[in-house]
């Protein structure tokens, strides 16, 4: 253990995790158990911290992918020509798989936290600035020019008309990051950020019943987080029906 | 507690990824070179093709059916969006320590990863294929089949395309944790870093990182063999 590597990648949580489990006397023999509900209700309170540290991960993460994707779209809508190689270059960073893209920031960000969130929020940048841009596109010619018409300036065409026209897009765009960044940020115990992976995979993998717990949580987190959005596009865009994701 | 690697250690992965070197951690022991890593490269490859032709197998003539007959949207796209939220590292764990370790437990449920998008996007390219144009096949007599096949089909190919993609992608990436479920991948270099060291660390996840690249511009290509002449007019 002498590597310092190693011993951060057990963690804070990972390491108390591993400990007390092996002294735990709940359900004997708990490999074969699939689910053990007496250790699920006593240690319940156990995923409070992952679940805390996951959200932490994942809102900057989230907060970070949009800024920068939305001023992309909008700097590309103004300057056609940027869409395609923006596209190509947010494409690149999709497609690179998260558990490389952590380890290549190693060298650049060290382990924890602000290498996940940078990884997960150029993960969104694709999703977010490809929808935008697609919402942007998609409002009628006609539209802009009933707005230019009644005298409304390029700005206020683009933030008055064009926007909100666009927002079931953008919300299906979002929609997808999140629920996928969620589920990605399981991977950050990889690289000692923390959040609910710690709870399936230590410096080894746990045992089931805590494995299906901390899924849970990261599905549940993520429906929630999907309805939230649903909700704000129903309450932003009173004119028309949801778009599916 | 927190590590820093420092910027040469880039030098050090590649040095690593072409000629076996002595680990930090292994003292002495030589680890890496040129054959490990495309043995490992190969494994990945050879992990990742029979997980996406699983869920080729299952996923692709359910979504083009249900496309076709225009029902089952919600099970098609539903499964699209739900599969999005299943933490990856969860079901590695989970099979690992329920069902075992090895291939042919590891690789279904890789597939089962690269099912809701081919299943969605297959589903989604299909029915949104002019219902004039394959009233058109069925009326110079074309049968069902041969309207999937040789209409919806060739139609829907960017769409569908483009869910292969993802699929390879996901199935791609989540093999780089298979080696906590038994399975040899590009992931050893990773999740072994007490045999490989950082530098083994680093040079996984830049072959990783390049296999992604490289398998998603070939089937970017491919796709663009695959599309009809007609459909690659710009329609502005």
């Amino acid at each position: 253990m002498g590597n310092p590597l190693v011993i951060a990648a057990v963690g804070e949580v990972g390491e108390g995790f591993i400990k007390e489990r092996d002294v735990g006397d709940l359900c004997q023999a708990q490999a074969q158990h699939v689910f053990c509900l007496d250790w699920a209700r006593e240690n319940l309170d156990r995923f409070e911290t992952p679940t805390v540290q996951h959200l932490q991960i994942v809102i900057p993460a989230l907060v970070i992918g949009f800024v920068v994707a939305f001023a992309l779209a909008l700097l590309a809508h103004r300057i056609r020509w940027l869409q395609p190689p923006l596209l190509a270059a947010t494409g690149i960073l999709y497609t690179i798989p998260s558990i490389a893209f952590f380890f290549l920031l190693l060298p650049l960000t060290g382990l924890g936290r602000d290498t996940a969130i940078i990884v997960l929020s150029a993960y969104t940048l694709q999703i977010i600035y490809r929808n935008t841009i697609l919402g942007l596109n998609n409002v009628p010619a006609a539209v802009k020019d009933a707005a230019r018409g009644m005298g409304l300036t390029n700005r206020q065409i683009l933030w008055k008309v064009e926007l909100p026209l666009a927002i079931p897009e953008i919300i299906a765009g979002l929609r997808v990051a999140v629920v996928s960044t969620i589920a990605i940020a399981t991977l950050a115990v990889l690289i000692s950020a923390g959040g609910l992976g710690t709870q399936m995979y230590g410096s080894n993998l746990t045992f089931p019943t805590s494995i299906i717990i901390a899924a849970a949580i990261v599905m549940l987190m993520a429906l929630a987080f999907d309805a939230l959005l649903l909700l704000v596009q129903r309450l932003t865009t009173p004119w028309r029906r949801a778009v599916p994701a | 507690m927190i590590a820093h690697l420092p910027l040469a250690s880039f030098a050090g992965a590649i040095e690593f990824i072409f000629s076996p070197q002595e680990s930090n951690v292994t003292g002495g022991k030589e680890v890496g070179g040129f054959d490990k890593s495309m043995e490992l490269l190969i494994k990945h490859l050879e992990v990742t093709a029979i997980a996406l032709a699983i869920a080729l197998l299952v996923a692709l003539p359910l979504g083009l059916y249900l496309g076709h007959r225009g029902k089952g949207e919600q099970l098609a796209v539903g499964l699209g969006n739900a599969g999005r939220a299943v933490p990856e590292l969860a079901v590695i764990a989970l099979v690992a320590v329920l069902v075992g370790v090895g291939l042919q437990n590891v690789a279904p449920v890789l597939a089962i990863l690269g099912i809701p998008p081919i299943l969605n996007n297959a589903y989604v390219g299909v029915s949104q294929v002019d219902r004039a144009t394959v009233d058109a096949a069925r009326g110079i007599g074309m049968s069902e089949t041969a309207i999937i096949r040789k209409v919806e089909l060739p139609i829907a190919i960017p769409t569908v395309m483009g869910g292969i993609r993802s699929a390879a992608i996901a199935i791609l990436a989540t093999a780089t944790i298979a080696p906590l479920a038994g399975v040899e991948s590009l992931g050893d270099f990773i999740i072994n870093r007490n045999v490989y060291g950082e530098n083994g660390l680093l040079a996984g996840a830049i072959l990783v990182a390049l296999l992604a690249l490289t398998i998603e511009g070939s089937l970017a290509l491919l796709q663009r063999r695959l599309t009809s002449d007609g459909l690659k007019v710009k329609t502005a």
